[in-house]
This record gives structure tokens, C-alpha cells and sequence, in this order.
């Protein structure tokens, strides 16, 4: 059967009700299902993109977890010296499948997939995305790939074991055979058709599906962030494919593109590898970037400070990040140092206003430290640190002599846990009474935070130490005399107490589900669009929209004491008595 | 439209200078190259925008003081749900898997690839249908 989308009506003090001049619109009752097939069949063939976006959390909390257990085997593994806890091949297996499901299928999908496809529409007031059946797809891609990704344990040889970086001539066919590689490879290349095909449709749904009055420029920063994703998405993702692909034509059909026997040059696949390894570090950002930025104005009462700003720094990010990915190739030797140290400095300037921006935003506000807001200061600070270093790093003396240290484990883990772990369970929080109508409970929420503030410091600060020190990343075992045994034991007992902070989080939601506490449309008295309609949305999101004359639509709403009008000529706001109490 | 294409055409302008410096820098082909790329991809969709943004009536969503009722009217029709992207990608993983187990899984994954291209196909010529 066709749906047939139709715009919602809108509210207005001289139609209540539906605009004048045209037929009345019919409206999707908000608690009509659109028929079609129920149970598991239902969900093989929803186009919804809220319950696409919901697969997606999902199936990357669960992919969390899995790759959260490797780090602590792998913690558990370093604690003392010459441990036999694992083989040393298991253990090049399991950081080479928790980097790999972290970063390709957790930390993008959670927000590109998950909160993205579920917020975007929202927020732009569009009634889906604007290709549903291939979001459908997307989905369907990325969990086929993280199957055959997770499959690898089950063949023969185990899993990649070569780093999730692949680097050649590591991962050709003499130094990594075996099907699990293999496997690897093709989990790639379905995961990264998945992630084009969502940057794909969060481009078009911005440009194209935003509600009539909401100009670009009163999109919210989540979104502008995700366009600007999509983009990077767009840039990166084919490269990475590119190289899978060549790759397995060296592992398979007897090409020479990455070894010098054949004339080939290994060090191509790291310059192709970092042409998308580096904007995919700001694909998983910059999503968190934007869910930070839409969560502290609400819980600071103001608007955003340097909205313009903001959306000027993310486009500078991302540009930049495309090119400075030999960064990661300083000691190589046969790469451009001025030209990539200096663009890697640049992304601080960027970086700096967003800071600046959001403190900017917190300063003289009405504070409330809710759990989301918690974990939004707590990314701050976790990025911060992640960040500083990252600065040194981009230094070529400091990369050359902590290049491939625990310093740089510590540094991007503090990166990516500040922003896909504190940001990304920020906006979880955050939109949780969005997604289910319920609220979450903020006793348990405030100490997941707690101990995986403490456990997150506990870990990484000594990582930081014994890679001064000169303990090498990847390696299975060390002498005793090495002296870095206490340092990897206080590590190993701040990664249990991060790991344990999941248990709250997983209690909370049991909790969530078994007593539920109803949320209402707008807990937390929100600002952007999303929180004008009901929680969950109905089918096709909104049967009223708010006039759209800022970047806060639903704020302007609810407190016509503090609208502004943002242009000359404009028409007074209706009041909010005039319009009535729909619902 | 005029800012989507400004947005697109900024983000190619400046890979394009990017890419100059970095060719003339370094003389260093792949990275050349991705950066022509990344180039390309911006200035292309930017500047198509942009003759767009100067030919069509203005769209409603760019509007500052756009009413929703302007927009009213049929945005597009899908089909409300759809088992097609669902059998596409299983049949993309059993494609995949050929590549690694071999070549007897390559009659499933054909089988599954041109029935979701068929169906899909269909599905859209009927205005969708389950």
C-alpha cells in the first residue's frame, strides 16, 4: 500500500485547526499503526525511519559491549608481566576486532544509523528520510557486515589479526592467510556501502525535507553536524572501499598494488587507509560535537551562543581533517611534514571556538546537571585532554618519539571515549523520553556517569605515562624489568570500573522498562523541533508543527514571554492560549 | 538551495586549493589524486545548486517566514513498508561470501540480488505494494 506523505497542518491563531484555501489534510491518528505486516516481519520491512534508527542503536550498543569485553580481556591480559591469560594470537585477534567493531561498528553507526536517522528527521521536520527503502537497506548492509565481521571467530585461523589498520604487507596472504582476514575485508566493504548510502539520505533529508520556515540556518546544530557528516561520508567511505578492494586483489587474484615485489608500494594502502581514516575520525566526532551542542543550551536556559560560529567551525573541521591524513605517516619518512603538521594544527583553531562556544553557552545560564548534562561536561573534559595531546602529537619531533607508545593508544582513546562514549550516552539520555516516552531514571544515570568519569581517568592518564616510559602499543606480554607493571595495573583496574559503570546503565533500562515513568512530550523543556511533537512520534512524526522563526522553534512556543523575531517585517508570533492545546 | 550550494561549492573550492598546494608541495600522486576527488565532489553538486538556486522559484523551506501550509501538497509517495532492502542485503552478504567461501554460494546470492531488483522495481512502478 502507498503512505502517502502529507505536510502537517499548520497551527495558526485565524485557522485553528488547518489552513484555509485548501482541503483539509488527513491526518494520521497518533496512535494509528500504518497497516502492514506485524511481528518480526514488520520489522525485516519497516521503512520507518524510527524503527531503523532504533535497529541501529541497538545493534551497535550490543557490537559495544562484545568489543567492551575484548578491552577487558585484553586490560586483564597487560596487568602483569609475562601473562599467559591468552594466547598471543588470540590477542592480536581481539584488539584487532575491538578497534575494528568500535570504530566501524559502534562509533559511527550508533550515530550516523542510530540517533541521527532517529533525530534528523525530527528536527528538520521532515515526515522520514528522504530515501526510506534505502535507510532500510543501509541497515540491512550494516548488519549483515558486522555478522561477517563476527563470523570471523568461527572459520579457521580466527579472526583478523593484523590491527585495525590492515597495514600492508602485514595483511597480505603470506603474513595474514586465512579466511577470518578475509571476512574482515568484505565486512568493510558491506558496512562501508551502508555508511555511503546513510550519508546519502542525511544530505538529501537536510536539503531537501526541511519543514517549510526552517532555513538552513535555523537547522540545529545535531543536524548541520550530520550534514556536514554526510559529506565526510561521502569523501572518506569510497576510498576505504577502494582500498578493501585492492587488497584483496593482492591477497586473491595475484595483483601487486601494495607489495614491492611485484613493483607495487605498500606504504600506498597507508595514504589511502588515512585518506579515510582521518575523516573517519571526524565522522565519529562531529555527530557528538552536535548532540553536545544541542543538549547544553537546554540545560543552561539560553539560547546557543555563536550558532553561525558553530556551523562555520564544523565545516572547517571537516575540511581540514580531509587534509591532514598523513599525519598518521610522519615516520614514514616519505611524507610532507610541514604541510600535514601544520594543517593538523589548524583543526585546534575550530576545535578552540566550538569550546569556546560551548562554555560561552554555559556561562551565566540557569545551570541544571540532569544526566545528560553531566555527560556533556564530562565530554568536555574528556576531549579536552584528548585534544591537547592530539596538538602535541601533531608536532613531528613529539610523533616520532611516541609514535606507535601506549601515548597514543591513551590519546585517541580519550578522543573517541570523550566524544562516542560521554557525548554519545549524553544524546542517549538525552532523547531516551523522545524515542520511548519514558524517562530514564537519574539515580542510576548519575552513577553510570560517576564511575565512568573516574574509571575513564583511571585508565588512560597512566597510559599516558608508560608510553612516555616506551611500552609499545599491541603487544601481548613485557618483562617485569621494564618497570611498567604498576602503571598497567592501575590501567587494567580503571577499565574494570569504566566497564562496571554499564552495568547502571543496563539496570537503568531494565528499570526504564519494567516501571516505566512516563516523559511527556518535552521533559526537558527543549529547543529544538523534536520536542514539539508527542513521545514516541507518531507515524510520519508531526500532525502539527509550530510557526518555525528561529533556530528554536519549540522553545519560541512555550515561552512567547522570550521570543525574538530574527528578521525585520516579520509576522507576530500566534500566542500559545490563541492556539489552543492540541495534542 | 543558494546556501546548500554555496556550502558544497565552499567545501570544493578549498580542496582545490589543497589539492594545488599539496601536488606542487610534494608530488605525491594518491593524495593528488583523493584530494581532485574530494574537489570534485564539492564543486560539481555546488555549482549545479547554484545555477538551481538562480532558475527555480524559491523553495518554501528556504523561506524565513515560510508557512507550513505553503508547503502543503504531496511531498512524494513510498511504500509504507518493503521486504525488498531486506532480501538486497542478504543478498549483497551471500555476494560477499562468495568472494571468501567460494563459488557455490553465488547462485543463492544472484537469485536473492535480481529478486529485490525486480521487486523493487515493481514495487515502485504499482506506487509500492508489500
Amino acid at each position: 500500500m502507498t503512505t502517502t506523505i502529507e505536510p502537517p497542518d499548520l497551527i495558526s491563531p485565524e485557522q485553528p485547526g488547518g489552513p484555509d484555501g485548501r482541503p483539509p489534510v488527513e491526518h494520521h491518528d497518533e496512535h494509528e499503526h500504518h497497516e502492514g505486516p506485524t511481528g518480526i516481519l514488520n520489522w525485516l520491512t519497516s521503512t520507518d525511519h524510527k524503527v531503523i534508527g532504533k535497529s541501529y542503536m541497538i545493534t551497535s550498543l550490543v557490537l559495544f559491549f562484545i568489543a567492551g569485553v575484548m578491552a577487558l580481556v585484553i586490560r586483564a591480559q597487560l596487568a602483569n608481566p609475562n601473562s599467559s591469560l591468552v594466547s598471543f594470537q588470540t590477542y592480536n585477534e581481539l584488539f584487532t576486532m575491538h578497534g575494528s567493531l568500535m570504530l566501524y561498528l559502534f562509533a559511527g553507526p550508533f550515530a550516523f544509523g542510530g540517533l541521527a536517522n532517529y533525530i534528523v528527521p525530527l528536527q528538520v521536520g521532515a515526515p522520514d528520510m528522504a530515501f526510506p527503502r534505502l535507510n532500510a537497506l543501509s541497515y540491512w548492509l550494516y548488519l549483515s557486515g558486522s555478522l561477517v565481521m563476527m563470523s570471523g571467530f568461527l572459520v579457521a585461523g580466527g579472526a583478523a589479526s593484523y590491527g585495525w589498520t590492515a597495514y600492508a604487507p602485514l595483511s597480505n596472504s603470506i603474513n595474514s592467510p586465512g579466511a577470518g582476514a578475509d571476512l574482515w575485508l568484505m565486512s568493510l566493504g558491506l558496512t562501508g556501502f551502508s555508511a555511503i548510502f546513510t550519508g546519502v539520505n542525511l544530505c538529501a533529508t537536510i536539503f531537501y525535507l526541511r519543514a517549510p520556515g526552517m532555513t538552513m540556518f535555523r537547522v540545529p546544530i545535531f543536524s548541520w553536524n550530520m550534514l556536514v557528516t554526510g559529506i565526510l561520508i561521502l569523501i572518506a567511505f569510497p576510498v576505504l572501499f577502494g582500498a578493501v578492494v585492492m587488497l584483496f586483489c593482492d591477497r586473491h587474484f595475484g595483483t601487486h598494488i601494495f607489495t614491492v615485489q611485484g613493483g607495487g608500494v605498500p606504504v600506498l594502502w597507508q595514504h589511502l587507509f588515512w585518506f579515510f581514516g582521518h575523516p573517519e575520525v571526524y565522522i565519529l566526532a562531529l555527530p557528538y560535537f552536535g548532540i553536545v551542542t544541542d543538549i547544553i543550551p537546554v540545560f543552561s536556559r539560553k539560547p546557543l551562543f555563536g550558532y553561525k560560529g558553530m556551523v562555520f567551525a564544523t565545516m572547517a573541521i571537516a575540511a581540514l581533517s580531509t587534509g591532514v591524513w598523513a599525519h598518521h605517516m610522519f615516520t614514514t619518512g616519505v611524507v610532507l611534514l610541514p604541510f600535514f603538521s601544520l594543517l593538523s594544527y589548524l583543526i585546534a583553531v575550530p576545535t578552540g571556538i566550538k569550546f569556546f562556544n560551548w562554555i560561552g553557552t554555559m556561562w551565566g545560564g540557569q545551570l541544571s546537571f540532569q544526566t545528560p548534562m553531566l555527560f556533556s561536561v564530562g565530554f568536555l573534559f574528556a576531549f579536552l585532554m584528548g585534544g591537547v595531546t592530539g596538538v602535541l602529537l601533531a608536532s613531528p619531533p613529539v610523533d616520532f618519539m611516541t609514535h606507535s607508545t601506549y601515548f597514543v593508544v591513551a590519546h585517541f582513546h580519550q578522543v573517541l571515549i570523550g566524544t562516542t562514549v560521554f557525548a554519545g550516552f549524553a544524546g542517549f539520555y538525552f532523547w531516551y523520553p523522545k524515542m520511548y516516552g519514558r524517562m530514564l531514571n537519574e539515580k542510576l544515570g548519575k552513577l553510570h556517569f560517576w564511575f565512568l568519569f573516574i574509571g575513564f581517568w583511571v585508565t588512560f592518564m597512566p597510559q599516558y605515562l608508560v608510553g612516555l616510559y616506551g611500552m609499545p602499543r599491541r603487544i601481548a606480554s613485557y618483562s617485569p624489568d621494564a618497570g611498567w607493571t604498576t602503571l598497567n595495573v592501575i590501567s587494567t583496574i580503571g577499565a574494570f570500573v569504566l566497564g562496571a559503570s554499564f552495568l547502571f546503565f543496563l539496570v537503568n533500562l531494565w528499570v526504564s522498562w519494567r516501571t516505566p515513568v512516563g516523559a511527556g512530550d518535552n521533559p526537558w523543556d527543549g529547543q529544538a523541533l523534536e520536542w514539539f511533537t508527542a513521545s514516541p512520534p507518531p507515524h510520519h512524526n508531526y500532525t502539527h508543527l509550530p510557526p518555525i522563526r528561529s533556530e528554536r522553534p519549540t522553545w519560541d512556543y512555550n515561552h512567547p514571554e522570550h521570543r525574538k523575531h530574527h528578521h525585520p517585517g516579520a509576522q507576530p508570533l500566534p500566542d500559545k492560549e490563541t492556539v489552543g492545546a492540541e495534542s | 538551495m543558494r546556501v546548500d550550494g554555496l556550502f558544497l561549492g565552499a567545501i570544493g573550492l578549498f580542496f582545490a586549493v589543497i589539492g594545488t598546494v599539496y601536488w606542487f608541495t610534494s608530488y605525491e600522486d594518491a593524495g593528488f589524486l583523493m584530494l581532485t576527488g574530494s574537489a570534485l565532489l564539492g564543486l560539481l553538486p555546488g555549482s549545479y545548486y547554484l545555477w538551481w538556486s538562480y532558475k527555480m522559484k524559491p523553495q518554501v523551506n528556504d523561506d524565513p517566514d515560510g508557512d507550513v501550509a505553503e508547503g502543503a501538497g504531496v511531498v512524494d509517495s513510498f511504500p509504507g513498508s518493503s521486504i525488498w532492502p531486506f532480501i538486497l542485503g542478504m543478498g549483497a552478504m551471500f555476494a560477499t561470501l562468495t568472494f571468501v567461501f567460494g563459488l557455490w554460494l553465488a547462485p543463492l546470492a544472484a537469485a536473492l540480488i535480481i529478486s529485490a531488483a525486480v521487486g523493487v522495481t515493481v514495487e515502485s512502478r504499482r506506487g509500492g505494494a508489500v
